[in-house]
């Protein structure tokens, strides 16, 4: 059987900036699996700029910034596959792998870095009544076939969900001349980021419907009309309050899923919030030797984070394989208040990084508030916040100095504005 | 006269209110900080964006371009319809010029991605 010292799942962001760290940590032996035919993922097909403020402070577009790491990637000749698929992991660490060039063959790996990324939510996670017509795509898939294959998915376009795909593809397909009609949003508030509300929607009159949501759809063979209506605080549609609107294309920008049915083949142990693998502080998951990072692990709004983050499972699956760090004492994380999950779920108050950065999401948007990270009943760290939103990562540094002897569990909370 | 519009700077969106005179930003208000002041002035008066798209090549593929750097926000269109116009031959390289100073805007249009 081939063996290999790191195997990396993945040559999207992640899946480069892990064998690129892990290189770097000193590991020579490693392989980049990769489905697609390039190495880039799902950049290649996000032709926008606003990628790599915070890595390369400047904003690049999506093929641009994956070049940097790829160029990368070819200069410390990191072996790598295309057209490849990783179709099972077992607990020993084996991938049953099939490609092209290496036919079906299994490969004994030291360490993996799980770098898989995530997939649309699909129409039918949704439950919208009417007919299946031809028509209905996510996002994403309108992205790829516009901006990769160079075809328009259609002229007159309802978007629903006003996540930031679904924001950038209704200038994108504006720009080519199609007209979109409106963007629905379920919720009383956008997912998508502010700028892209401002640049994407009001820059070319785009209506964004809140507390809306499509009822119905109508069309045998393609699509000919959406009907949407207003949602109550329940989300429940109101009565009387439909519109119905002609259409020949609905988009659907309704949520990212971490893609980690290879992680459960694996055995790792699967966060029922994020979706993605529970991980300690070096992104090791439940299963000793093998890592996660990107949005395999949770989903990510700035790519400059999954490339920090994918950095650091790199390193640790290097030192895994070269010099294993001892167990120290574990320490629980949790999100409660307002704070839904955290990234990691637990840290190793021993051997971690003087500081690590522990990643969520909020509930709900919240204006005034501050974060607080608590040991028991002390509080540890308090972070004031203008603003929080659902649609944006949130990042809490904590300090290992700052953890008490005691402690083992750290509560992560928002404090709300006094009324 | 005044003109209301949404600070991109940060998350919180700051509802801005812009008063213009003869083509002027003489008062900014509604923004919690500098960004919002700065982003309203220079957006009622000289808006500018970045515009991507692709670009259909003389050997049938599809490149992404983007504008090197921002241009006028009404001309957003016409750099588009350029776009679709041009069919630049291979090879390019990211920052190979596709189009030259695009649509008058001294601003040129350059590959994004790499196609031998």
């Amino acid at each position: 059987m081939k063996k290999v010292q790191l195997a990396i799942v993945g040559g999207g962001p992640a899946g480069l900036a892990a064998a690129i760290a892990a290189r770097e940590a000193g590991l020579q032996d490693i392989l980049i699996i990769e489905r697609g035919e390039a190495l880039g993922g799902i950049l290649n097909q996000c032709i926008h700029a606003g990628f790599g403020l915070h890595t390369f402070g400047q904003e690049l577009t999506g093929p641009e910034y994956a070049q940097r790491f790829i160029d990368r990637v070819e200069a410390m000749k990191i072996p790598y596959l295309l057209g490849t698929m990783v179709l099972d992991i077992n607990e020993n660490k084996v991938l049953t792998v099939t490609g092209r060039e290496t036919g079906l063959i299994q490969i004994q790996a030291e360490a993996i870095v799980l770098a898989m990324g995530c997939r649309e939510r699909p129409r039918g996670a949704l439950n919208i009544p009417g007919t299946r017509p031809a028509g209905i795509y996510s996002a994403g898939t309108a992205q790829r076939l516009v901006n990769m294959e160079g075809y328009l998915p259609g002229k007159n376009v309802v978007i629903l969900g006003s996540g930031d795909i679904g924001l950038i593809m209704a200038r994108r397909m504006t720009l080519e001349g199609a007209k979109v009609h409106a963007v629905a949003e379920v919720m009383p508030y956008s997912g998508g980021l502010k700028r892209n509300i401002v640049q994407c929607l009001d820059d070319f009159n785009i209506p964004l419907l809140l507390s809306t949501t499509v009822v119905d759809i109508q069309g045998q063979g393609h699509i000919e009309s959406v009907t949407l209506a207003q949602v109550d605080e329940r989300r429940k549609p109101i009565p009387g309050t439909e519109q119905v609107i002609p259409c020949d294309t609905l988009l659907l920008s309704v949520g990212l899923l971490p893609e980690n049915e290879l992680s459960l083949s694996a055995g790792v142990a699967l966060d029922g919030v994020t979706g993605g693998p529970v991980v300690g502080d070096d992104l090791a998951t439940s299963v000793p030797g093998v890592f996660a990072c990107g949005n395999v692990l949770h989903v990510h709004d700035l790519v400059d984070f999954v490339s920090e983050e994918a950095g650091r499972a790199g390193r640790s699956a290097a030192e895994y394989v070269l010099h294993r760090r001892s167990a120290g004492r574990t320490v629980a994380l949790r999100g409660s208040s307002g704070v839904r999950y955290t990234v990691p779920q637990h840290i190793d108050a021993d051997a971690m990084a003087d500081t690590v950065t522990v990643r969520f999401r909020v509930g709900q948007p919240y204006r005034g508030a501050a974060l607080c990270a608590w040991a028991g009943d002390k509080l540890i760290r308090r972070i004031p916040k203008r603003i929080l939103t659902p649609g944006e990562m949130e990042s809490f540094p904590i300090r290992k100095a700052d953890i008490p002897a005691d402690c083992d569990t750290i509560t992560f909370t928002v404090e709300e504005a006094a009324q | 006269m005044t003109r209301q519009l949404t600070c991109i700077g940060c998350p919180m969106g700051c509802q801005l209110t812009a008063t213009i005179e003869n083509g002027v930003v003489t008062e900014v208000t509604g923004n919690t900080c500098k960004r919002g002041d700065d982003y309203a002035r220079k957006e009622c008066v000289a808006p500018m964006r970045t515009i991507t798209g692709t670009v259909r090549m003389a050997d049938g593929r599809v490149i992404s371009v983007r504008t090197r750097t921002d241009v006028p926000k009404e001309k957003m269109f016409d750099v588009a319809d350029a776009f679709n116009r041009a069919r630049p031959k291979a090879p390019l390289h990211i920052g190979d010029v596709v189009i030259a100073d695009v649509c008058g805007t001294g601003v040129d249009v350059v590959a994004t991605a790499n196609r031998e």
